[in-house]
C-alpha cells in the first residue's frame, strides 16, 4: 500500500492502540493534523503545547502507558520541552510529535524553525529526527516501544513537513514490539538480600515511584506484611501504601514526618524500592541512615550507587524484586521496633489541634467530602507540601505530583490528562495562586471537556514556599513572593465557562464545597487562606534529616 | 582523580555525537579527550574518550552511556589490556643553528618530519600518550610553536 508520512503516524498511532492525542496545530504539522480529520483518533485541542505535554502526561501517569501530544515546529516545539523535562524526571511515557520546516528549509533560520532534536537530547530518554521516510514506520514502532521499557520515559519525534506529505510504498505498519522482558532477579542476590533483611532489627522501607510504575503495590504489601517492614515513601511513592496500615511511616525528607525522619535515623537496614535517593528524601546524604545497611532495588542500574552508595544492591523491576524476595523472607516479629515507631509517632507527630481554617484542615475537608476514591493532582508549592502529607491516597496511581523537576503549571493539565484516561473519577486538582497562573488557560481545554475536575486553589496571595524561605533562611528580606493585587479565580473561572465559588477558609460553606465536589462536571472553588502558614516540619537545605524545624519551634 | 579510557561501540546514527558529548556536559563529567571513528561495519562508529574522575564517577560514566538508546556496548579499557596510541602534530621553532638538535632529538622519539621552514620544523609523531608527552616536554625548551594531539585510540588485546 502507498501511504504518506502523515498517514504512517496515523496508522501507527492507531496500530499502539492510542485512541486519544492531545496538541495544537500549526504550519509544520498541519498534514498530520489533516490526516487525524477522519483518523477516528480524538483530538484534545489543548490551549498552550505546554499544557498539552501535561495533558498526555496525565494521561499516562494515569493508566501507565505511552501518551501523545503533538506541537508544531518553533516555538510550539519549544512550548512542549517543560513538559518532556518533567517527564524525563518522573519516568513518564510520553510520545512527542513535533513537526519541523521541510528539509530545503532546514538551517536555513526558516520561519519556526528551532533545532528541535538537538534542544530535546538532555530531556528525553531518546529522540528521533526523521530523515527519510522510509526510517518513519520503524521509527514511530521503537518510539512507543522506547518509552514504556525499562525505566519508562519521554521520546520525541521531529518530523519535517515534506516527509509528511511524501508518499512510499509498505507492505504493512510494523506491529507494536513486545516489550523486552525484564531480567528475573537473579537467585544469589535475592538470597543475600533476604538473609540481610532477616537478620535486621530495626529495618525499614523507602519506597518510591517505581512502585507504582511497576504496579507493585500489593506486592510490596504481601512483603511488608509477612516480614513485619515498617513502610515510608518519597514524594513520588504516595499511594503505593495504604495511608492507614499498621506499618505505614509517610513521607520522608524535606518535608516528611519527623517520625519517620527520626525512625530512618535509628534504622539498622534500608531498602530502598524504586526510588533514588534525591535530595529532597534524603537531606545532606552523608547523615541519611548513618547507622544503616542499604539495600537498593532500581530498574536503572545507573541508579545503583549514583547518590548513595549500597552494600547490596539489584537491578530489578520492583514487582519482580518483591515477588522474589517474598520467597525467601522469614516472618518475623518485630513488634518492639513497631512500637518505637509508634512512639516516634506519638512524640513528634504532634497533632496541633488545628483550626479549621488551617489548610491542613482544609485539605482533610476536601478529602472528606468529595467521592471516595478520588484522584488527586497538585501543583507545585505549600499546597503540594500539605497535600503531600495529608492526604490520603487510595492505593495505586491515585496521586500525580511534579516530583522531580516541580513544576508550577503541572498540576491542571495533568488533571485533565488522568480525567480523560479515566472518566469513572473525579479529579482533585489542588493548586495555589502562584501556581494556577502557570497553565490557566487550560479551563478553556476543561471547559470544552466538561471532565470532573476539580480545582482547589488554596489562594494566600503569593509564592508561600519560596516566601517561606526567604523567612527562614534569607533574613525575612521577602522580594518578588507577595503578589500586589489579588486575581479573582473564581471570576475568570465563570468567563471560561467553569463554574467558581469563591470561599474564605474561615467560613467555609459545607453544602456549597461538597455539591461543588460531588455534583458532575468541572469546578474551580478558590479558598482564602492565611499567608502567615508555614509547611512544617522542614529540613533545612543541606541539613540532616534529623535536624527538622517544626512547628512548635517557630510559634 | 584519575584518567581512564573507555571505549563506546554506537550505532552510526544521526546525532549521536551530540548525544554522548551532551551526556558529559550535563552531568558535569570531563573529558579529557574524544575520538570518533568508523569502524569494520558501516552502521557502527567508535568513540574512545578519556575521562578523569574517581571510581564512582568512572561507573556512573559507564552505566549512563549505556542508557542511550544508541550505545551498543561501553567497555573500560585499562592500560594493560588494550593498545592505545594517539597521533601529535608539533610544530616546533627551530633556526637553522639549533636545527641538528632537534632532529636528534625527533630521531630518539621516531617523530616524523613533516614539514621543514626557516624558523620551524614540524612533525608528526604517534606511540601511546606518555611518549608524546615526553617528546612535547624535550621539545618546549626550543619552542612549540603550536601542537595538537588527536586523542587516545585504544583496542583491547586478544587473549588466545
Amino acid at each position: 500500500m502507498k501511504l504518506t508520512g502523515s498517514q504512517i503516524i496515523v496508522e501507527s498511532l492507531k496500530k499502539q492502540g492510542i485512541d486519544v492525542v492531545t496538541g495544537i496545530p500549526g504550519s509544520a504539522n498541519l498534514p498530520l493534523y489533516t490526516e487525524l480529520h477522519e483518523s477516528g483518533i480524538e483530538h484534545i485541542l489543548a490551549r498552550h503545547e505546554q499544557g498539552a505535554g501535561f495533558i498526555a502526561q496525565g494521561m499516562a501517569r494515569r493508566s501507565g502507558k505511552p501518551a501523545v501530544c503533538l506541537a508544531t515546529s518553533g516555538p510550539g516545539a519549544t512550548n512542549l520541552l517543560t513538559a518532556i523535562a518533567d517527564a524525563k524526571m518522573d519516568s513518564v511515557p510520553v510520545v512527542a510529535i513535533t513537526g519541523q520546516v521541510a528539509l530545503p528549509f532546514i538551517g536555513t533560520d526558516a520561519f519556526q524553525e528551532v533545532d528541535t532534536f538537538g534542544l530535546s537530547l538532555s530531556i528525553t530518554k531518546h529522540s528521533f529526527l526523521v530523515k527519510d521516510i522510509g526510517d518513519l514506520p520503524g521509527i514511530m514502532r521503537d518510539a512507543f516501544n522506547i518509552a514504556a521499557s525499562g525505566r519508562p520515559g519521554p521520546v520525541l519525534v521531529d518530523v519535517q513537513k515534506d516527509i509528511q506529505n511524501q508518499s512510499i510504498e509498505i507492505d504493512s505498519i510494523p506491529d507494536p514490539l513486545p516489550l523486552p522482558p525484564k531480567s528475573a532477579p537473579g537467585e544469589k542476590e535475592i538470597k543475600e538480600i533476604a538473609e540481610a533483611i532477616n537478620k535486621s532489627a530495626r529495618p525499614v522501607i523507602y519506597a518510591g515511584g517505581g512502585v507504582i510504575l511497576s504496579g507493585a503495590e500489593e506486592a510490596l504489601r504481601i512483603f511488608a506484611e509477612k516480614a513485619s517492614v515498617p513502610v515510608a515513601v518519597s514524594l513520588r511513592g504516595l499511594s503505593t501504601f495504604d495511608h492507614y496500615h499498621p506499618l505505614y511511616m509517610g513521607l520522608i525528607g524535606m518535608h516528611g514526618n519527623l517520625s519517620t525522619n527520626t525512625a530512618f535515623n535509628e534504622a539498622d537496614l534500608v531498602i530502598c524500592i524504586g526510588a533514588r535517593f534525591n535530595d529532597r528524601t534524603t537531606g545532606n546524604t552523608n547523615g541519611f541512615c548513618p547507622d544503616a545497611r542499604i539495600i537498593h532495588a532500581d530498574i536503572d542500574a545507573a541508579e545503583i550507587g549514583k547518590i548513595r552508595r549500597s552494600d547490596l544492591s539489584i537491578v530489578s523491576d520492583a514487582g519482580d524484586f518483591l515477588e522474589a524476595l517474598v520467597n525467601y523472607s522469614e516472618k518475623k516479629d518485630r513488634s518492639g521496633w513497631i512500637s518505637r515507631i509508634n512512639e516516634l509517632k506519638k512524640i513528634h507527630d504532634k497533632d496541633f489541634q488545628l483550626p479549621g481554617y488551617h489548610p491542613l484542615e482544609i485539605i482533610r475537608t476536601v478529602s472528606n467530602l468529595a467521592h471516595e476514591g478520588s484522584i488527586v493532582a497538585t501543583d507545585v508549592g505549600q499546597h503540594q507540601m500539605w497535600v503531600a502529607r495529608t492526604y490520603p491516597f487510595p492505593v495505586g496511581r491515585t496521586f500525580f505530583t511534579s516530583g522531580g523537576l516541580g513544576t508550577m503549571g503541572f498540576g491542571l493539565p495533568v488533571a485533565i490528562g488522568a480525567a480523560l484516561a479515566d472518566k469513572t473519577k473525579t479529579v482533585l486538582c489542588f493548586s495555589g495562586d502562584g501556581s494556577i497562573l502557570m497553565n490557566i488557560q487550560e479551563l478553556a481545554t476543561l471547559a470544552d471537556l466538561g471532565l470532573n475536575v476539580k480545582v482547589i486553589i488554596l489562594d494566600n496571595g503569593q509564592l508561600g514556599l519560596v516566601r517561606q524561605q526567604q523567612e527562614l533562611f534569607y533574613g525575612r528580606k521577602f522580594i518578588a513572593t507577595s503578589f500586589r493585587t489579588h486575581t479573582d479565580f473564581s471570576t475568570i473561572a465563570s468567563g471560561f465557562g467553569i463554574r467558581g465559588i469563591d470561599m474564605n477558609a474561615a467560613r467555609i460553606d459545607m453544602a456549597q464545597l461538597e455539591s461543588a465536589l460531588k455534583e458532575p462536571g468541572p469546578c474551580l472553588v478558590n479558598i482564602n487562606i492565611s499567608g502567615e502558614y508555614n509547611v512544617y516540619p522542614m529540613v533545612p537545605p543541606g541539613k540532616e534529616n534529623i535536624n527538622m524545624l517544626t512547628e512548635d519551634m517557630h510559634e | 582523580m584519575s584518567q581512564h579510557v573507555i571505549s563506546v561501540k554506537v550505532e552510526n546514527k544521526f546525532g549521536v555525537l551530540a548525544r554522548v558529548a551532551g551526556l558529559f556536559s550535563a552531568r558535569g563529567y570531563n573529558i579529557d579527550s574524544l575520538a570518533v571513528s568508523r569502524t569494520e561495519d558501516d552502521d557502527i562508529s567508535i568513540m574512545t574518550i578519556v575521562v578523569k574522575g574517581d571510581d564512582k564517577i568512572l561507573e556512573q560514566v559507564k552505566k549512563q552511556l549505556h542508557k542511550l538508546i544508541d550505545v551498543i556496548k561501553v567497555s573500560d579499557h585499562a592500560p594493560q589490556l588494550s593498545i592505545q596510541r594517539e597521533l601529535a602534530l608539533v610544530k616546533v621553532s627551530c633556526t637553522s643553528a639549533k636545527r641538528s638538535e632537534v632532529l636528534q632529538l625527533a630521531e630518539l622519539f621516531k617523530a616524523e618530519v613533516a614539514d621543514v621552514a626557516h624558523k620551524s620544523i614540524t612533525f608528526s609523531i604517534d606511540g601511546e600518550s606518555g611518549k608524546i608527552d615526553r617528546f612535547i616536554e624535550l621539545a618546549t625548551p626550543y619552542g612549540i610553536k603550536e601542537s595538537m594531539r588527536t586523542g587516545v585510540v585504544s583496542i583491547l588485546k586478544d587473549r588466545d
